[in-house]
């Protein structure tokens, strides 16, 4: 078995494109390093990233499809699902391999496969967008946890720095362990530890809250509960629109 | 801030929710100068209640006082529930501490009336105007506008507003005079055309000047109550089909009536708000802004009432057997459209893919296309089943009402379809 390894970033995995076009030879498997059990399935070869390779497959790319089928394709990257390395795989092979931009021949499985993976990365990101909660801590800082399906908060960061410009705010991926820090300039990538963030709710201890945050939870899940009409009533509804593994941030939803 | 908040928030939420509309989209104002806020263009809900419906904005009234007295309002003037008003200062303090916990995308402020039309309206501005410029804020802001308002007070309010609404209410004017004694349809259409005149004239000086201001960026929109009167579908969407084309509107909303003041002779006795027809209203309403439907193809004066049981598009479907079966491969995107079982989604994939060869069922119903429903109205590539013209309209019909598929004896001499689907 032909099985290639990487480093899991998408500057590597467009090396690994560079590779295959230059040993002329395709992977039947692409597995990240780490999850790449030594023993059983050895590798055939490993990647080593290279800025240079990946550029010239970028560059490459925007040469044959629009900028949007890129973005895509980055989305898609950023799904992390099994095997979604071979699919890409397979969309860069036929983009390089026809003549004319076929992007838009949604009749081709890999790339009505390519367009719906990269509507679901991007419906998830909206829901960062609509779902994050920020707690206001005692010394100004907004903070919010989530833990998206796909690796997709940093696509939302221009988001919420155009909008959120003067609060200083951190939005934390617990799935992922790291988050982004805007100080009123700049955001930066960080990493957090301690204790005074709950792991489960990304509720702020009270030690640490500002002193009218409790005050505006209260009417925020009251605003929430005046809105029902009863006479609607509609859990299924209510559940397919707000999927219960969110619940646990939304603090209309609790208790 | 404090708890008085609280008891004014729950009264003032409670009075506004039966306002359906919550749309934050349409406007694209930009966080200038490093204010809080911005509109996003394609909306953002951020949560939703439990009877299903989408909270995107801060939806509440300033005050619940009110000096008419509509038979189909809860804050009318002979109600005895307990009344309050905000101040100008807690609920902008109440919207950007919402705003900036990513709670809302906004505000969407409506009134009771008090002393006048022009005065509650000049209220409502005082919070819109604190907002933009004590604030700083450039997030979404929708007012409603007060039937009878004056020109001066809307086109003010249009210059802080990304949205504006004057609501009909009742499809037809002699309805709403006998439920609204104090509304006709001058008071609500004189605003209404001020506020289409304001977009258009912005429109005009903003393509000569680009610092011309924004007025009403998000279009204006109004709301329908159903079933509080015995206005027909047609009636209905006649209005709507009007308020599109003339009003140029962004949305008109339908909202199933509650019965919230009961002992009223005026109104109808129900049980259950009338949901099934209010949905129904709005799948024509998207037939007629996103499928090419005109609204006498929908009803009409044969069918003035939308069929409860399939869904209008369906229903249109079966009246025209004659324009079935469409090819695929080679039937324009409007009359793709127009197959039940194919949405604006699917029916795009389809026109963009057909250029690079044939489509075939397989890669239909991957792309979407509701294939149980379509099949009998389409030919494709390699499918041949029986399409509505051999089964017959009125069996069909049967056929989508139980849900199953037709029965193969009864239509004998048909091979087995999607033995592979």
């Amino acid at each position: 078995m032909d099985i290639w390894i990487y480093d899991k970033t998408f500057e590597g995995f467009l090396t690994l494109v560079f590779d295959c076009f230059d040993r002329k030879t395709f992977p039947v498997r692409i597995s990240g390093k780490e999850d790449c059990q030594p023993g059983i399935f050895p590798a055939g070869y490993e990647v080593t990233s290279d800025e240079t390779k990946a550029k010239r497959v970028w560059n490459g790319l925007h040469k044959k499809i629009s900028n949007n089928g890129c973005q895509m394709l980055y989305r898609v990257f950023l799904s992390e699902l099994d095997d979604i390395e071979l699919l890409i795989l397979n969309f860069v092979r036929k983009v390089f391999e026809s003549k004319e931009s076929m992007e838009l021949n949604f009749g081709d499985k890999y790339i009505l496969e390519m367009l719906q993976v990269g509507k679901k990365v991007n419906r998830e990101a909206q829901r960062i967008l609509m779902f994050v909660r920020f707690q206001k801590t005692a010394d100004d800082i907004y903070y919010a946890s989530f833990d998206p399906q796909y690796n997709v908060l940093p696509l939302t960061i221009k988001h919420f720095e155009k909008r959120f410009a003067d609060q200083k705010w951190v939005i934390y991926d617990t799935r992922r362990n790291f988050g982004f820090y805007y100080d009123l300039k700049n955001t930066i990538e960080i990493e957090l530890s301690g204790s005074l963030i709950d792991p489960q709710t990304g509720a702020i201890d009270d030690s640490i809250m500002d002193k009218d945050e409790q005050l505006f939870q209260e009417l925020w899940k009251s605003y929430f509960k005046s809105m029902c009409i009863k006479e609607r009533i509609n859990p299924r509804l209510h559940r397919q629109l707000l999927p219960k593994r969110f619940w646990k941030y939304l603090i209309e939803k609790q208790g | 801030m404090n708890s008085d908040v609280l008891k004014k928030l729950e009264v003032l939420a409670g009075a506004a929710k039966y306002d359906v509309s919550c749309a934050s989209s349409g406007s694209n104002r930009g966080n200038a100068g490093n204010g809080i806020g911005n509109a996003s263009p394609w909306g953002i809900c951020h949560s939703f209640t439990e009877d299903g419906r989408c909270i995107s904005l801060l939806k509440i009234m300033l005050t619940n006082h009110c000096m008419y007295d509509c038979a189909y309002c809860v804050n009318r003037r002979s109600n005895d529930v307990r009344r309050t008003a905000f101040s100008v200062k807690e609920l902008t303090e109440l919207t950007i501490s919402f705003y900036r916990r990513n709670y809302i995308e906004g505000l969407f402020l409506s009134s009771g009336v008090v002393k006048s039309p022009d005065h509650t309206m000049s209220l409502m501005i005082r919070v819109a105007k604190e907002l933009r410029e004590v604030h700083r804020y450039n997030g979404y802001i929708h007012l409603k506008s007060i039937p009878g308002a004056g020109r001066e007070v809307v086109h003010e309010a249009g210059l802080y507003a990304d949205r504006l609404s004057v609501n009909v209410e009742i499809p037809t004017e002699p309805n709403l005079k006998l439920l609204a004694p104090e509304k006709d349809y001058t008071s609500i259409f004189t605003p209404m055309n001020s506020i289409r005149q304001g977009i258009l004239t912005s429109r005009e000086d903003r393509k000569k000047f680009r610092s011309a201001p924004k007025f009403v960026p998000a279009g204006q929109s109004t709301q329908v109550i159903i079933g509080a009167t015995p206005d027909s579908d047609n009636q209905i969407l006649t209005l709507a089909s009007y308020m599109y084309k003339e009003q140029q509107m962004k949305r008109v909303y339908y909202s199933g009536y509650i019965p919230v003041n009961t002992n009223d002779s005026r109104l109808p006795v129900l049980t259950k708000p009338p949901l099934v027809r209010e949905n129904r209203l709005y799948q024509s309403d998207w037939l007629m802004r996103f499928y090419f439907f005109s609204v006498d193809e929908i009803v009409n004066d044969k069918y003035p009432n939308l069929d409860l049981e399939i869904d209008p598009k369906l229903s249109y479907a079966l009246r025209n057997p004659g324009l079935f079966p469409v090819d695929i491969n080679k039937a324009p995107y409007e009359l793709i459209l127009r197959v039940p079982g194919i949405g604006v989604k699917s029916a795009k994939l389809i026109i963009m893919s057909r250029r690079f060869g044939k489509i075939h069922a397989g890669q239909l119903k991957k792309m979407g296309v509701v294939l149980k429903r379509a099949r009998y109205f389409i030919t494709c590539n390699e499918l041949s089943s029986p399409t509505i013209n051999e089964v017959k309209p009125e069996n069909l019909r049967q056929v989508f009402l139980k849900k199953v598929p037709a029965k193969k004896d009864k239509y004998p001499g048909q091979l087995k379809l999607f033995a592979d689907y």
